[in-house]
């Protein structure tokens, strides 16, 4: 028990850091532009491909840096020719662009790829096991995307808080018409704020392809959680898609590892419930089966219950 | 005050001869209903037509939300597919205990299970408009979609749930086994559901829900409830979805877990916003391109979904109204008779898109060959074209056309603005724009 608790606990916190740098690009971009980029998860499986082919050629460490500065590019540019361009007509349609920019991307990558997963494989120097815990082998890897995920999310809050740059975008975060008023040129700092964010999104990428699988769907699977995170945890704000992020990494590596279901639930107590009836699977569902849908459900409450998120100031 | 009275006065006549002209496009669609098999008379050509019909059905219903009230959803297909799936169970009980209920009644089933849905899910997502609802609607759609791989016995899991439409009493004779039958029942259950939702965007309600789309708050000033004609419109368009359900189950006579998926949400999006979600026949004609390129695109090419996208992208890009927006474009040209002052513009033009798009097709499709079709080698054919994907002739060709093809239509294009200006700027000599 103690063991399951411990290396979920560690494994919790690994996803939910990992969720924190698609969620910490997705929180600028939007308090920002207003705009919540639903092709988010996209450039994450970009960076995630780009590894990849980039690694086949040179190897995992400059692919580590290739790959996301390459990604973050083709992001700048989606927001100089694309975003930019519908932004005149609304934010509805600039929604729906990038949620076309989700559906090419994801059929691009399947037309040079394939839908069958690439063999993206943990680098050679970090292929051991960092240490055992009772009887689990933890895999230096994830330990090395801890680590990364935590340089990262140190190098963002020192941008953020020490730099004139970050001082600039936390102030166009909350009052944009009075940083554009004051001189600074907003759309250039847009055009930045989604590069870097989409370069982050595509570092996740890198790091996550060896761990998880490598496949054209990955953006689709975890680009509705990404959306959960960041209303869950208030849009626009930073410090609530962090506690977000750990929470949904937690609750779903928690759930995953329960092996419960309602029977079992009442069994103890003399009640037996079988399958039967139009329903019966309900009864015999284990948590670990309903472990995707939990998220979602967190999200329907929260926004029915505080739509503001846990941490954010504005409604959704 | 007898000037005010007076438009009032002329008009009336003219309303009551309105009232027999708004039959008139409701007879023209189902007379369209009528001709299209006899024109068309193969298999191929029918399914796609009912298919037509259904999808005319659901897109027209997700416009009662995107464009009548202003509300985006992204997850429409929840009552699509949960109509669909209650249509499955409710024939299969009616074929069990052998109830009289005739074919043509089960819509309804459909729509009611919509409707009940579109309730529930409805109360608690229509609370607030604008991106909380779209977020709530994505959630909701995921948990069904979610539910539906976990409740195996309800929604059949893979392979989903079948039933059979012949068992069924049937009308007049009809046991709507073949496909031209099924076609006339969904023709003419589309003919009616486009008259109700059209008479429902001009009842009251319609028009708040209009007023709603456009600034909730002073809707609530004149001293209506938002969030009561979000509701409204809400269950109306679950309703509709669930008809459309409905239809597509005794159409196919198999339901799965696809039917309430994102990506079905995501198609009649799409549908809705290429046709154009500022009209009322917008969603009409987007549903019958999204869905004639579905069955066609796919048997041409493999990455249709791709073309798909990219026509997607380039309509919010650069016609936000969609291909009705487009039309309704010209609506003033027209009135003025003016509007053949800039056909030959366009035909002029069709040249340079034509090769534009032609070319960056070909270069797609030879990325496509060259990335995922290794081993079937370095040749292929575009257009009864043989090609040689091994020598960069082929590429620098491809690339060059593309060029050429922008280059052109750049030097087209101020040709078509000198001709649109001419041509709007007589219409508006003669009164016909604002």
């Amino acid at each position: 028990m103690l063991e399951l608790v411990i290396v979920s606990t560690l494994n919790g916190v690994l996803f939910g850091m990992l969720l924190f740098l698609l969620a910490s690009g997705l929180t600028l971009i939007f308090s920002m532009m207003g705009v919540l980029n639903f092709a988010h998860a996209s450039f994450y499986m970009l960076g995630a491909f780009f590894g990849y082919q980039v690694s086949q050629w040179t190897g995992f460490w400059p692919a580590l840096v290739i790959a996301p500065v390459l990604v973050g590019g083709i992001g700048a540019l989606v927001e100089r020719y694309g975003l930019r361009n519908v932004h005149r007509h609304g934010h509805v349609p600039e929604l729906l662009f990038t949620f076309g920019l989700a559906y090419v991307i994801e059929e691009v990558v399947q037309m040079i790829w394939g839908k069958l997963p690439v063999n993206f494989a943990v680098p050679r120097s970090l292929d051991f096991s960092a240490f055992t815990i009772f009887s689990t082998n933890y895999p230096a890897y994830k330990m090395f995307m801890l680590a990364v995920a935590i340089l990262i999310f140190a190098a963002l809050v020192a941008v953020l808080t020490r730099t004139r740059v970050g001082l600039i975008i936390q102030a166009a975060l909350t009052h944009p018409d009075m940083v554009a008023a004051l001189g600074h040129n907003v759309p250039r700092v847009f055009m930045l704020v989604f590069g870097v964010g989409t370069a982050l999104a595509a570092i996740a990428g890198v790091i996550a392809g060896p761990a998880l699988v490598t496949q054209a769907n990955m953006a689709g699977l975890l680009g509705p959680i990404l959306f959960v995170v960041v209303v869950v945890g208030g849009l626009g704000s930073l410090a609530g898609a962090f506690v977000a992020s750990l929470l949904i990494g937690l609750v779903q590596t928690f759930a995953v590892a329960i092996n419960a279901s309602l029977a079992d639930l009442f069994r103890p107590f003399g009640i037996a419930v079988g399958p039967g009836g139009f329903l019966g699977d309900i009864w015999n569902v284990s948590v670990a089966q309903i472990a995707p849908i939990l998220p979602y459900v967190l999200l329907v409450l929260i926004l029915i219950l505080r739509p503001t998120g846990l941490l954010g100031t504005r409604e959704t | 005050m007898t000037d005010a009275v007076k438009p009032a006065v002329a008009a009336a006549p003219e309303s009551g001869f309105g009232s027999l002209r708004a039959l008139t496009p409701w007879v023209a669609a189902a007379a369209v209903f009528l001709v299209l098999p006899y024109a068309f008379t193969s298999g191929a050509a029918l399914t796609m037509l009912s298919l037509m019909g259904i999808m005319i059905v659901f897109t027209l219903s997700y416009n009662m939300l995107l464009g009548q009230t202003g509300m985006l959803s992204f997850g429409h297909a929840v009552y699509y597919g949960l109509g669909a799936f209650f249509t499955v169970h409710v024939m299969n009980f009616v074929i069990r205990n052998g109830l009289p209920v005739p074919v043509p009644v089960i819509p309804i089933v459909g729509g009611l299970f919509g409707l009940v849905f579109g309730i529930l899910f409805g109360w608690v997502s229509t609370k607030r408009g604008g991106t909380a609802f779209a977020m709530i609607s994505l959630g909701l759609a995921e948990l069904v979609a979610s539910s539906a791989n976990i409740l195996r016995g309800f929604f059949g899991g893979e392979e989903g749930i079948t039933t059979n439409r012949t068992k069924l009493l049937g009308v007049f004779g009809y046991n709507f086994g073949p496909q031209i039958q099924v076609y006339f029942l969904i023709a003419a259950w589309c003919v009616l559901c486009m008259i109700l939702m059209y008479a429902i965007t001009r009842t009251p309600l319609g028009r708040m829900c209009n007023a709603v789309r456009e600034n909730a708050e002073r809707a609530q000033f004149v001293g209506y409830d938002p969030r009561m004609v979000r509701f409204l419109a809400f269950c109306l368009a679950s309703f509709f979805a669930g008809v459309a359900g409905s239809l597509a189950a005794i159409n196919f006579e198999i339901v799965n877990a696809t039917y309430v998926g994102v990506g079905q949400s995501g198609v009649v999006l799409l549908a809705a916003y290429v046709g154009g979600i500022g009209f009322f026949f917008g969603p009409i004609i987007g549903a019958v391109i999204v869905t004639y390129l579905q069955v066609m695109l796919s048997d041409v090419t493999e990455i249709w979904q791709l073309y798909f996208g990219l026509m997607f992208i380039v309509i919010v890009m650069f016609a936000p109204n969609g291909v009705a927006g487009l039309i309704m474009m010209h609506r003033p040209l027209w009135r003025a008779g003016v509007v053949g002052r800039v056909v030959p513009a366009y035909l002029v033009a069709l040249g340079p898109a034509l090769l534009f798009t032609a070319a960056a097709i070909l270069l797609i499709e030879m990325i496509h060959h060259a990335a995922a079709k290794v081993g079937e080698g370095p040749k292929m054919t575009f257009l009864r074209v043989p090609l040689d994907l091994s020598s960069p002739v082929s590429w620098l060709g491809a690339v060059g056309l593309l060029a050429v093809g922008f280059i052109l239509s750049r030097l087209v294009w101020p040709m078509i603005a000198r001709a649109w200006g001419d041509a709007m700027g007589t219409a508006r000599e003669r009164g016909f724009v604002a």
